[in-house]
């Protein structure tokens, strides 16, 4: 199962090719593509961030950080931090 | 291999042997589910909150009449989102669930599932069903989901997930009568699984299944994930499970997230066959628009102080009217008994026993309100908003957005608060956090703060619009935060994490406070309150009058008789004196005062005073302070009671307050004692010593560490001696 993309956790500089979830614009709707970091996927994924699903950034914390995410057709909201949105991939 | 097999034998025939006991049904759910809603509903006041047995999470349990006749034992566990156990407090749920032998194992469960959320509460639920426990599932919320146009086909859900469905709305109590129906009747195990191990994890399950001797592939699956953390299992069994899942090279992570998703398409399977939603709304939830407000970038701070600034309105203003009642009904109470009766055993009960009783009572009504206030910002949902508000705030202290909540708690009381840091996933963050929430000034510190405040602060107006004492005050309560944070930022550098921090979060949808909930916490907690802080009180109140009023030897008999002889030799005839004190109508109670005075010196307590006074004699305190130091180490409001007993000893009750006691003490050169240098002192001390034997043992309880209560006691008594000590060779 391609759920996982097992690489080498990447500097923090390089700009990563793919959007995730940490990249969206305000407002703006994406779908999960897949989880990159196998320990944190696993709280996601009970928390319903499953790959195919739909994901919109409602908003921001006052400093940035964490985000807001609602998630599916009967939506809820989620609270991530960037850095954890950051392994929520985007089909492109 | 025999002793694990005859266990669950041996349980069965003693609960045989027991006679019929009533049915025992496990409430579980995900967090915001109205699993708490049911139990309320289920249960009333019949409910108490106990531990768990070998963990340390609250457990609640109630009664429920399900019929004229037949009753069950709820029990309510903590909200989890599956049988994958974060947090400590999700730990509860597998430890019962796995065990068939654990004295509190459930005949069944009521899954608690919110109808807006189907497909993530079903995850949970299908877990379960599983594991092979007979199940009923209490569809929560069906109003709301019907009006956002979601429509549950229950007798094809009922078939799919092969259990009893209850459709409901838990805080109006619409559907509980039917669950009670159904929880009356035998269940048996659901037919229907949804997942089942894949075969190539087979020879691995069956291995385990046989040793343990379980019922089922999951379960044995289950311990193969979670061996390390099953709290009864044995250290022999726990390696043998590690010798199976190295033998078979089993990949725990890789496994979970494989079975998540297969989980989640087979309930998307049973969804798309049993719901349609047909979307009326477009506009955005009511929700979603209520939080652009209240985490605002500038009005969601501004409007999180507003609300603090009111919880420290209600806890010092409003609180004040009540608090004046109790105080006022215990001396009344305390003077009556003082007026009809007489005797070494009345002394005790009214300087003694009422005397602490009145330092326990007093805080209820400030009690009441804090818990009162931090249950309606939970009940609404607006607490997830607080920590996702200050998490950015307080991680460079080494806190996350979590630890507001057991902070903002640790005003009213550390031992909650503490108890309330489990929902903290990060081991690292959990133990910062509940390491410094006893620097926050807790209402036992009230009283303190309240009296000696008032002694040495004047009660002027400071700036036009402040008060200078409500000023000092509000200093107190920063000087406590401003070290918590410091604390928690050295604690931070110090240790090292196990695991990361993270903070993944459901926002609850707002909603009105249900008042019935608010209430049952309210009465809960003052309960524990009372009867847990109550009876250290009164012990040590009872103990310290004992202390106070009788001492070793007959040194108290060789006091008095001397200041008696010194009295007698001032004058030169039985007659003279008469006459003087006819002259001086004061001397007789001076004289009183004087003997008092110098039997206290002389009892046990004084003696311990005494001794403990060249370590406390640079931070300006005396013996008599001493004595309230060494009692209040238990717990803080009992200085206050201390030093009204020390000052009260052997004196009329009617010998004004405790405030007139304080400022008529004078020092050996004639000056008032409780100058601003002492007075500051020991407010200082007041704000940092970790003087509470109950935050001490609940920490212990919470860490299973005795190294964590042992360090909080050394660091902030340390913090307390240094900064009361810079204060008052600064100040005098």
């Amino acid at each position: 199962m391609a759920l996982f993309r097992r690489s080498a956790p990447k500097p923090a500089a390089t700009v990563s090719s793919r959007r995730t979830a940490q990249d969206l614009r305000l407002g703006e709707t994406g779908t999960i593509c897949c989880l990159e970091d196998p320990e944190m996927a696993l709280k996601l994924l009970e928390m319903g961030c499953i790959p195919g699903v739909k994901v919109r950034l409602s908003g921001r914390a006052p400093l940035g950080d964490p985000l807001m995410l609602v998630l599916g057709d009967q939506e809820y909201t989620l609270s991530v931090r960037a850095s954890e949105a950051a392994t929520i991939m985007l089909k492109e | 291999m025999t002793a694990t097999l005859s266990k669950p034998m041996a349980v069965e025939a003693a609960a045989s042997q027991a006679g019929p006991r009533p049915v025992r049904i496990a409430l579980i759910g995900n967090p915001n589910s109205g699993k708490t809603s049911l139990f309320n509903q289920l249960t009333g006041l019949n409910q108490k909150v106990g531990n768990f047995p070998g963990v340390t999470v609250d457990r609640k349990t109630g009664v429920s009449q399900l019929t004229a006749t037949q009753r069950a034992e709820i029990i309510d566990l903590p909200g989890t989102y599956s049988l994958y156990p974060k947090s400590l407090d999700e730990k509860v749920i597998t430890d019962l669930l796995y065990d068939k032998g654990a004295d509190n194992y459930p005949d069944f469960v009521v899954v608690t599932v919110d109808a807006n959320n189907l497909r993530r509460s079903l995850l949970l639920f299908t877990q379960l069903g599983d594991l092979g426990l007979p199940a009923v599932l209490a569809l929560n919320m069906m109003d709301v989901a019907e009006r956002h146009g979601v429509h549950i086909d229950l007798p094809a859900l009922e078939r799919e997930l092969g259990v009893p469905i209850i459709p409901m709305n838990a805080r109006k109590g619409i559907g509980v009568a039917a669950l009670k129906i159904v929880m009356a009747q035998r269940l048996d195990a659901p037919p229907v699984r949804c997942w089942e191990p894949d075969d190539a994890l087979l020879p691995l399950v069956r291995q385990i299944r046989y040793y343990f001797n379980l019922h089922n592939d999951y379960l044995a699956l289950h311990y193969a994930q979670q061996y390390r953390q099953i709290g009864f299992l044995s250290a022999d069994e726990k390696a043998h499970i590690q010798e199976l899942t190295q033998k078979y090279g089993f990949d725990a992570t890789a496994q979970q997230a494989a079975e998540t998703i297969a989980r989640y398409a087979r309930i998307n399977e049973i969804l798309l066959e049993t719901v349609t939603v047909t979307r009326t709304e477009t506009r955005e939830p009511v929700s979603n628009r209520i939080d652009k407000v209240l985490t605002h970038r500038v009005g969601g701070y501004l409007i999180f102080l507003g609300i603090l600034f009111l919880l420290f309105q209600a806890i010092f203003a409003w609180a004040q009217y009540p608090m004046d009642w109790i105080d006022q009904g215990i001396s009344a109470l305390s003077a009556t008994v003082q007026d009809n009766f007489h005797g070494p055993l009345i002394r005790l009960l009214t300087e003694g026993v009422l005397a602490g009783l009145g330092g326990v009572l007093i805080f209820i009504p400030q009690i009441a309100l804090l818990f009162g206030f931090l249950a309606v910002l939970e009940e609404t949902g607006y607490m997830a908003r607080v920590t996702f508000l200050m998490d950015k705030l307080m991680r460079p202290f080494g806190l996350s957005g979590k630890s507001v909540v057991p902070l903002i708690s640790g005003l009213a009381c550390a031992v909650p608060a503490i108890m309330g840091a489990r929902t903290i996933e990060s081991w690292k963050d959990r133990m910062i956090t509940i390491f410094v929430t006893p620097l926050m000034s807790c209402s036992a510190r009230i009283p303190v703060y309240t009296v000696l405040v008032a002694l040495v602060v004047p009660d002027q107006a400071a700036w036009g619009i402040f008060n200078l004492r409500g000023v000092a005050l509000m200093g107190l309560y920063l000087l406590g935060l401003f070290s918590a944070l410091a604390s928690a930022w050295v604690l931070k550098t110090v240790l090292k994490a196990r695991e990361r921090s993270y903070f993944i979060m459901e926002f609850p949808v707002y909603q009105w406070p249900r008042w019935k909930n608010v209430g049952l916490t309210i009465y809960q907690k003052v309960r524990a309150f009372v009867f847990q802080a109550g009876k250290v009180i009164v012990a040590i109140s009872v103990l310290l009058w004992v202390l106070a009023s009788y001492g070793p030897g007959n040194r108290q008999e060789e006091a008095v008789a001397q200041i008696m002889k010194r009295q007698d030799m001032g004058f030169s005839s039985p007659q003279a004196m008469a006459h003087y004190n006819q002259e001086h109508p004061g001397y007789k109670e001076d004289l009183a005062r004087r003997v008092a005075s110098a039997r206290l010196e002389n009892s046990y307590a004084g003696t311990f005073g005494h001794l403990i006074e060249p370590a406390i004699r640079p931070l300006g305190y005396d013996w008599k302070i001493g004595i309230a130091l060494l009692t209040s180490f238990a717990a803080r409001e009992v200085f206050v009671g201390t030093i009204s007993t020390i000052y009260s000893v052997g004196q009329d009750a009617d010998m004004g307050t405790l405030q007139e006691k304080l400022s008529a003490e004078r020092d050996a050169n004639g000056q008032p004692f409780f100058n601003p240098a002492r007075g500051f002192s020991l407010l200082v001390f007041y704000v940092f010593a970790m003087q509470c034997m109950s935050t001490l043992a609940v920490t212990y309880r919470e860490t299973k560490n005795w190294r964590w209560p042992l360090a909080q006691l050394l660091y902030m008594t340390g913090l307390a001696y240094a900064a009361a000590f810079v204060v008052y060779q600064v100040l005098s």
